[in-house]
């Protein structure tokens, strides 16, 4: 991956065009359908959104707004939930 | 002493004693003053015990990436015992980091608590007092109930007060060390001065230690791996909270002064008496 990809709407060149975008889910390179959204990223990792947060390019999307917030190409999006500590 | 229910001065407020002594926190109201940490138990079996025998009723938790692997859940033992949950935002190194982890904190648990953690370096652990003030600010205007981990320093938090924390967390030692309160002196002033509460937040080592903190003053006690990393965690958790009541009761009632020299416990004999 290019850093001229990065933050290019559409699908790229190099890539079969649209099928598929690179993401990357709490550091993982991860493919995703053209048209994918925050909340298939979490489905990703879980089946429950209960406990859950996700910033998107280090804003937080709110839940509400997990399926109506598009993915584009190289987001990085970032699943949190509490964990022992502190 | 029987409380009449009537509003009283401070001073007849400390005689009613323990029956109704309330910590009022961020505006809510709670009976135990012995805040746990999570972090160090072995299990979340052993984690439940301590809470159980700690009588915690606030309790923290640090953010972080979710792990598909992992099983149970911190949050599922906390709400089980019904005790509020503290996000923190352990970890984070700059002020940036810390607000982006309690604006998730705040999504993912519905809570607008949150204890900032801004540390400076990985060996000391020890909090960053520039970044933790900017975070501080911000949070404070997002709306956060901000509980601010500090070194123990008395003008950093008087600061953090007037920039509207809802209390102020002065270390007594590094994180994990327990080495107790190594600054009493500087505890001490940071109660006097403070018009939020005070809650002595990490460094507890055993359970005189967390006694100390509330004889100086402090309104409640921070800890996790004094008690998780003891040898028999739940029968450490019940040490902290005898702790933290004792300490708070000696405070309550008041030391006496200390004296070079002896001051006789027993009536003075009559002169020509003995013999």
């Amino acid at each position: 991956m290019t850093k001229e990809d990065r933050g290019a709407p559409g699908p790229r060149q190099g890539s079969r065009p649209g099928t598929a975008m690179n993401v990357t889910i709490n550091g993982n390179p991860c493919r995703l359908p053209e048209g994918a959204t925050v909340a298939h990223a979490v489905e990703v990792l879980t089946s429950t959104a209960a406990g859950v947060a996700v910033a998107l390019n280090d804003e937080v999307v709110r839940r509400g707004a997990w399926r109506s917030t598009p993915l584009g190409e190289n987001d990085r999006v970032e699943v949190l939930t509490a964990v022992q500590g502190g | 002493m029987t409380n009449t229910g009537s509003t009283g001065t401070e001073e007849e407020d400390r005689d009613a004693g323990a029956a109704d002594d309330t910590l009022v926190l961020g505006g809510e109201k709670f009976t135990s003053r012995l805040i746990m940490g999570t972090g160090g138990a072995p299990s979340l079996e052993v984690l439940d015990e301590a809470l159980a025998a700690s009588g915690t009723e606030i309790t923290t938790v640090a953010m972080r990436r979710l792990d598909p692997s992992s099983r149970g859940s911190v949050l599922d033992v906390l709400r089980a015992r019904g005790i509020k949950v503290l996000p923190n935002t352990a970890g984070c190194y700059t002020a940036g980091e810390a607000v982006l982890t309690a604006r998730l904190a705040r999504e993912a648990l519905g809570t607008p608590w949150v204890k900032l953690e801004v540390i400076s370096d990985d060996r000391t652990l020890l909090p960053d007092p520039i970044e933790t003030f900017d975070a501080a600010e911000r949070l404070v205007a997002d709306g956060f109930v901000v509980l601010p981990y500090i070194g123990d320093d008395p003008a950093l938090a008087r600061r953090l007060e007037q920039a509207g924390c809802a209390a102020v967390m002065p270390l007594g030692s590094p994180i994990g060390s327990g080495l107790g309160i190594r600054n009493p002196h500087n505890i001490e002033l940071i109660v006097e001065a403070a018009g939020v509460p005070v809650i002595l937040d990490a460094g507890i080592g055993t359970a005189s230690d967390a006694a100390l903190a509330m004889e100086l003053g402090c309104d409640a006690v921070l800890l996790a791996s004094a008690v998780t990393r003891a040898r028999r965690p739940g029968l450490m958790a019940a040490a902290m909270k005898h702790a933290v009541t004792a300490g708070r009761l000696a405070r309550l009632a008041g030391r006496i002064p200390r004296r070079r020299y002896a001051e006789a416990s027993s009536p003075a004999i009559a002169a020509g008496a003995h013999v």
